[in-house]
């Protein structure tokens, strides 16, 4: 057509004016660290496995692999872990926080299901490191020393490998189907696994087996004794020897009246595992009051659910044949329990002291380089033991103790063995800004409370070992993961391309980076941070 | 077990943002197609982080969509004609016509005529500021609406005459200061008058269809947008667009300032068919007007040293009409929104 | 073929013939029979494909004209006074953007006082509108410059404004020859717009411009009506051809080849002007008149052909600038300025106002008055001013005759 001059224009010409000039501040992309992330001892990448997670179907593998590539227990991982990673979760403060445990486990049962496998990453070294215990911290360290292609031998002293997974923690929480089939799937990429046998001399192990590092991860198996006046025919056990019992395959007597002392997550499985075991009163002794109790909440919930009985605020100060004195405590200024003089009689058949392990170093003895402090082993962030090529982790170094932190150390202890067997360092994880509530938009997410675990009808929780949570079905897995808000990353909800007045964000197709922005045109308003639902952009002034 | 109450459809953002890579393209927003419209594009003048360049483009490009690119538009005299055509540059990718400032209605009317004569399927917008549409092209409005041409007719309301240096219109709200509804004087901003909702009167014409819409709720606005292209007639959309020029507001605070309005009751999301209400978009986190008031310098005077809490609680009370008028709070969601707590161990 | 019709009901015809494809009109006094008669033939099918768009205002009425008009379909309206004065911002408008479309104004004064009687105060209030205006002199005219404006609003893609007297020529019922279907088909092409709203090649219509081209914008625009002049008189010489009629054009002179004292005036006054130039003929005075056709345009060198060689021009308009005095007098006195001094001596007589009646007695009068020298060239006068009436108003009349 033959447009009038200047009354008439052709479409588009506008964009001959760079905009962008007006800019002051700059847009970009960020990739922050959400504190599920941060919270996690494995190390694992939350956001990241939740986020292949969320599209169902073949990205549970994904997924899944996401998480093996730190955490080869993910079955395991989603019954027992604590979940720190939720504790921190930002949904928290929109209902309630993500189940990011609930998924963990459905993608390991997936993985069980379907029959996933792992492989060997790397060409062998030839390199033969030394793994002694082969509990959650020794197995997650032989797994990566294997991936990375280097000889592994566990030695362990049990009959069976898995430490407290095995020893500790009650079948009614973890299935030893489960247990089994993930610690195979980690001596199937050719870990060497040594049972029955005792490391009582590191050197000597080291020498005869001609390895070129260590890792040491032996726990703490040994059960805390209180001294407490006690009656000849008293009946006193610690937990950790009951549960280990129970681990072998046996159903130890303790009576009709168990009285358990402590007030861990130990006391809590002892007492609950009492109940199964025929008592028709378990009742738990604590010196001080349920918001004190270190026990998780959780699991007091469900052991008194199961009839488990909690006595607060009370010491035991004499244990007869049949009963027990217990003083009645009371919290000073500082919480502290302070006795109080009055007393009662507790009937009890038997008693379990469940008042913290200790770790049996007897094997380092001589060992030149290593340093104990406090009854654990010293190390460096390295997971390194003063003795070179030695590394430890779990609970026999100082750091919480719980499988998952055990993982982590496995890990890190297996990059720094193998750094150190290559000559290298271990390369620096960058260090991501924390992924801050305040800077995401939740206004974007859906309404959806979260989707809670079923629990065994109660009937059959007090009789059998049978797993009490169970598993989330397909649908309400997809649903709790797609209810993570993918903090500090980009999840590619296209509100940036939508929200830009300028039109200044295009869709690359690129997975990884899936938004550009065309400085040319933006502005630099800012919109597109403030509507990024998941606080992936960052504004920061223009440098001119 | 509460597993069995939560709707397990749950995308992440549900439809709140613009896109979801986990749902088929189809059934995200028209914005979040790469192949949009693209109606109105980069190099305007707009301000930075303009409602109005931004709601413009929500709109034509669903009704472009709708339209399957069969569409003609007609625009009133105002900031998104003067920032969006300054010669020899256009923004616009649409067949797109400037008349005046007061007869952007009745330009669509004759457009709508003359396609009709002419046996063409082309479908016709017809748009304008608050100023263009309430006040001085409202006759045409009226008279477009009465006759029921078929035209969509989409009223960007910033509450103000942007283009000239924001001044009040008919739709200023109660208080808000303006270049000529200064902060002197015991009555400051502009005055609080009866209120004149050109949506209300729209559905008083009995017109097939009436809605209002922000740029905070894009699939809302896209939905409302797609089902008036759906129809024949006389259609009206009422698009809430904060301009952060004439609301003293942060260019990046835009959208929060239409979602504020409507989660505050300020400006109520309904519509309207054949002048029956027949859908309200629910208060989904309702918050007190003063959230909404103190982002904007225009109703700074209402707070600090000389705060007018009198002036904020009827301004409150404004809403709380709104809210009942139109029954923005609905028990049900209410009940919704609230989470059981957990009964489960994880 | 002949047909005994109101005027406005012939130009509706005429109109109908064109096959506008949309009408927005809203009603007015003396317009409105034009427009029920269009309404009727759309209702009744006598005009098919046209949309008629009951608008609530002239103001949307034009405002539509320019929308229908943009996407491409041939438009038209009519009003007049208040209705012109109401639409004058989209005047501008639709001039502005090229936009052909084509009005009727029957002409009427404009209030306060509120009259609704003829002259031409209102199409003279728009001269500067930037749209072309034909002045009819008869019915027959009327109705042929309807055809003649849509030729010429679409080849020079310009809006047209065909001016009739209100009443006088839109109520007077007379004998017109009105123009076949079949001939105005052959004679008016279908239109073809120089721009368009089209989805497919989409255009930006109406932008803004600034002190660097705007101008050079209203320059186009002024070339654009000027190549009218040239438009006008071929587009009136093939009508002769098609038709057999002389109607429109530029001007129409009338015994001027040896005039000493030429009347210049618009529309259907120029009947009696005639009249009162053949008596005098008959009585040795060497009369003429000038009809003005094309009003805008300004047709300056037609004008100055006709009447240059005259000693007196005498103005006669229907149209009074307050303040100033007369109009058309300007136009004709910037006509004549290239011609050697001293040139014509131009009269300026403002006549028939609101509806007063311009009686051939009264032209003959002024005539006389003319002729025997009693008029000062140089002033302002008034045909058939009641002095009493000023007397009794407080205001006598200031001026010399
Ligand atoms: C009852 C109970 C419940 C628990 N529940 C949880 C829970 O729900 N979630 C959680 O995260 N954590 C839980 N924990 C803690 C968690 O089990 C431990 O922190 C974790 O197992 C420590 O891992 P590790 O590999 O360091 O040691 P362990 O798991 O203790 O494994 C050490 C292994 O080394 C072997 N070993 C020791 N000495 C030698 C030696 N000299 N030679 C060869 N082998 C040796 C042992 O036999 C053992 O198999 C629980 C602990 C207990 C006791
Ligand atoms: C008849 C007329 N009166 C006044 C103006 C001046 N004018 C141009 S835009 C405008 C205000 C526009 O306000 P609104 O329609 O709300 O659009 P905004 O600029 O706020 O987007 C005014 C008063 C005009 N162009 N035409
Ligand atoms: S919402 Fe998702 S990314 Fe954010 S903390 Fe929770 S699990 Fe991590
Ligand atoms: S929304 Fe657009 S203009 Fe605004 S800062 Fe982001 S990219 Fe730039
Ligand atoms: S003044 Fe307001 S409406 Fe106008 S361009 Fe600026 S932000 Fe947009
Ligand atoms: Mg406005």
């Amino acid at each position: 057509m033959d447009h009038p001059f200047a009354i008439t224009l052709d479409v588009g010409t506008s964009r001959a004016n760079k905009t962008g000039s007006w800019r002051t501040e700059l847009p970009t992309y960020v990739h922050n660290q959400p504190p599920c992330n941060q919270g996690c001892p494995a190390g694992e990448d939350v956001r990241t496995w939740l986020y292949e997670a969320e599209e169902g179907g073949d990205a549970y593998e994904r997924a899944w692999r996401k998480i093996m590539e730190v955490n080869p227990f993910p079955a395991v991982m989603g019954r027992i872990c604590y979940h720190p990673c939720e504790t921190g979760c930002n949904r928290g403060q929109v209902d309630e926080a993500v189940g990011i445990n609930s998924v963990e486990r459905f993608l390991g049962d997936e993985a069980l299901r379907q029959g996933w496998t792992v492989g060997v990453d790397q060409p062998s070294s030839g390199l033969r490191v030394l793994v002694v215990g082969a509990g959650p911290s020794g197995l997650s360290a032989a797994y990566q020393l294997a991936r990375l292609g280097h000889a592994v031998t566990i030695v362990e002293s049990a009959p069976k490998p898995g430490g407290m997974m095995r020893y500790g923690i009650p079948e009614y929480r973890l299935p030893r189907d489960v247990l089994d089939a993930e610690i195979q799937r980690i001596l199937d990429l050719g870990v060497h696994l040594e049972l029955g046998v005792t490391v009582t001399d590191l050197d000597a192990t080291m020498r005869e087996g001609r390895y070129d590092a260590a890792f040491l991860a032996v726990g703490a198996q040994i059960g805390r004794r209180a001294y407490l006046p006690a009656g000849a025919a008293s009946h006193v056990v610690d937990a950790v020897s009951l549960l280990h019992q129970l681990g072998d395959g046996e159903r130890p007597l303790l009576g009709r009246r168990v009285a358990v002392y402590g007030g861990g997550n130990t006391a809590v499985d002892a007492a609950r595992t009492a109940m199964r075991l025929g008592a028709a009163d378990s009742v738990v002794v604590y010196r001080r009051t349920r918001d004190k109790m270190p026990a998780h909440d959780a699991e007091v919930r469900e052991a008194e659910e199961e009839g488990v009985r909690f006595t607060w605020l009370s010491s035991i100060t004499q244990v007869e044949q049949g009963s027990l004195t217990i003083e009645r405590m009371e919290l000073d200024e500082t919480g502290f329990p302070q006795p109080t003089g009055v007393t009662e009689e507790l009937p009890a058949d038997s008693l379990v002291l469940a008042l913290g392990q200790d770790t049996d170093l007897r094997f380092l003895e001589g060992v030149a380089g290593i340093e104990v402090d406090h009854g654990v082993v010293t190390v460096d962030d390295q997971m390194m033991t003063g003795r070179p090529g030695v590394f430890a982790g779990g609970d026999m170094v100082p750091d919480q103790r719980s499988a998952t932190v055990g993982i982590g150390h496995g890990r890190r202890a297996a990059a720094g063995v193998d750094a150190w067997l290559h000559g290298r360092s271990v390369p620096r994880t960058e260090v991501r800004a924390p992924a801050a509530f305040e800077a995401l938009n939740t206004w974007y997410f859906a309404d959806a409370p979260r989707a809670h675990r079923p629990l065994l009808e109660a009937a059959r929780r007090s009789s059998t070992f049978d797993e009490v949570v169970q598993s989330l079905d397909a649908d309400h897995a997809l649903y709790e993961a797609r209810r993570c808000m993918s903090c500090g990353n980009c999840f590619s909800c296209d509100n940036c391309f939508g929200v830009c007045p300028d039109n200044a964000i295009s869709k690359t197709g690129d997975p990884d980076a899936p938004y550009a922005i065309d400085l040319d045109y933006c502005k630099g308003c800012g919109l597109c941070a403030a509507e990024c639902p998941a606080g992936a952009i960052r504004m920061a002034p223009e440098e001119i | 077990m509460t597993g069995d109450v939560t709707d397990l459809k749950l995308y992440q953002v549900g439809t709140f943002a613009a896109g979801n890579r986990l749902v088929d393209l189809e059934l995200r927003s028209v914005q979040a197609h790469a192949d949009r419209a693209n109606s109105i594009t980069s190099g305007h003048r707009a301000c930075q982080g303009c409602g109005e360049a931004l709601g413009a483009r929500y709109v034509l490009d669903a009704a472009m969509r709708a339209a399957g690119g069969d569409m003609v538009v007609a625009n009133a005299t105002g900031c998104l004609e003067v920032f969006s055509t300054p010669y020899p540059e256009s923004s616009w990718q649409v067949a797109w016509l400037h008349s005046l400032f007061g007869n952007a209605p009745a330009v669509a009317s004759g457009m709508a005529a003359g396609l009709r004569a002419l046996g063409r399927e082309t479908r016709v917008v017809g748009q304008g500021g608050d100023g263009g549409t309430v006040d001085i092209g409202f006759g045409c409005l009226s008279g477009m609406f009465e006759r029921n041409d078929d035209v969509l007719y989409v009223c960007y309301d910033n509450q103000g005459y942007m283009n000239t240096g924001v001044q009040r219109s008919g739709a200023t709200p109660p208080a808000a200061r303006t270049a000529n509804t200064g902060t002197a004087g015991p009555e400051p901003g502009n005055v609080f008058g009866q209120g004149k909702s050109a949506p209300l009167i729209a559905m008083a014409h009995e017109i097939p269809y009436v809605a209002t819409a922000t740029v905070a709720d894009l699939r809302d606005l896209e939905r409302k947008v797609t089902k008036a292209m759906s129809m024949r007639g006389a259609r009206y959309l009422h698009v809430l667009v904060p301009c952060p020029l004439g609301w003293a507001a942060g260019p990046s605070d835009t959208i929060k300032l239409a979602r504020l309005a409507a989660q505050s009751g300020i400006f109520p999301v309904f519509e309207a068919e054949h002048g029956e209400v027949t859908a309200v978009t629910p208060i989904r986190r309702q918050v007190p007007v003063e959230e909404y008031l103190r982002l904007q310098g225009r109703f700074a005077h209402l707070f600090g040293k000389r705060a007018r809490p009198d002036l904020v609680a009827r301004i409150q009370a404004g809403a709380d009409r709104n809210i009942a008028r139109f029954g923005l709070i609905d028990a049900d969601t209410e009940t919704q929104t609230s989470t059981e707590p957990g009964t489960g161990s994880d | 073929m002949f047909e005994q019709l109101e005027g406005s009901k012939a130009v509706a015809k005429a109109v109908a013939r064109c096959r506008p494809r949309v009408i927005a009109a809203y009603p007015i006094s003396p317009q409105t029979h034009i427009v029920e008669a269009l309404s009727d033939f759309v209702r009744d099918g006598e005009l098919t494909g046209c949309e008629y768009l009951m608008v609530e205002s002239e103001f949307g009425a034009m405002s539509a004209c320019i929308g229908a008009s943009g996407v491409g379909a041939r438009t038209y309206t009519a009003t007049a006074s208040q209705g012109l004065l109401f639409m004058t911002e989209a005047l501008f408008n639709a001039s502005g953007l090229g936009l052909p479309i084509v009005m009727t104004v029957a002409n009427r004064a404009i209030g306060a006082p509120i009259n609704i009687w003829n002259d031409h105060s209102d199409s003279m209030s728009q001269r500067d509108s930037g749209w072309v205006q034909l002045f009819a002199a008869s019915n027959q005219e009327a109705v042929d410059l309807h055809v003649q404006a849509f030729v010429l609003a679409e080849r020079l893609s310009l809006p047209v404004m065909v001016c009739m007297d209100g009443f006088v020529l839109t109520h007077a019922v007379e004998d017109v020859d009105l123009p076949e279907q079949d001939q105005v088909d052959a004679f008016l092409p279908p239109f073809v717009p120089r721009q368009r709203l089209d989805p497919r090649d989409p255009i930006t219509i109406g932008s803004m411009v600034g002190p660097e081209a705007f101008t050079e914008v209203r320059y186009l625009m002024h070339d654009q009506q000027l190549a009218a002049l040239d438009e006008l008189p071929r587009i009136a010489a093939d009508f002769q051809a098609a038709f057999g009629r002389d109607s429109g054009g530029l001007v129409h002179p009338y015994r001027t080849e040896d005039a000493d004292v030429v009347v210049v005036a618009l529309g259907s006054v120029l009947g009696g002007v005639n009249e009162v130039v053949d008596a005098l003929r008959e009585e040795g005075v060497a009369a003429g008149s000038l009809g003005i056709s094309c009003y805008r345009p300004w047709p300056a060198d037609a004008v100055r052909e006709a009447i240059g060689s005259a000693r007196t021009v005498v103005v006669v308009e229907r149209a009074f600038a307050p303040g100033v005095g007369g109009v058309v007098s300007q136009d004709v006195r910037l006509a004549l300025r290239p011609l050697a001094a001293p040139g014509p001596a131009v009269y300026d007589v403002v006549a028939g106002l609101g509806g007063r009646p311009v009686t051939r007695t009264a032209l003959r009068r002024l005539l006389d008055d003319v002729v025997a020298g009693r008029l000062d060239p140089h002033g302002l006068h008034f045909l058939d001013l009641d002095h009493d009436l000023l007397e009794r108003a407080g205001t006598p009349w200031r001026g010399t005759s």
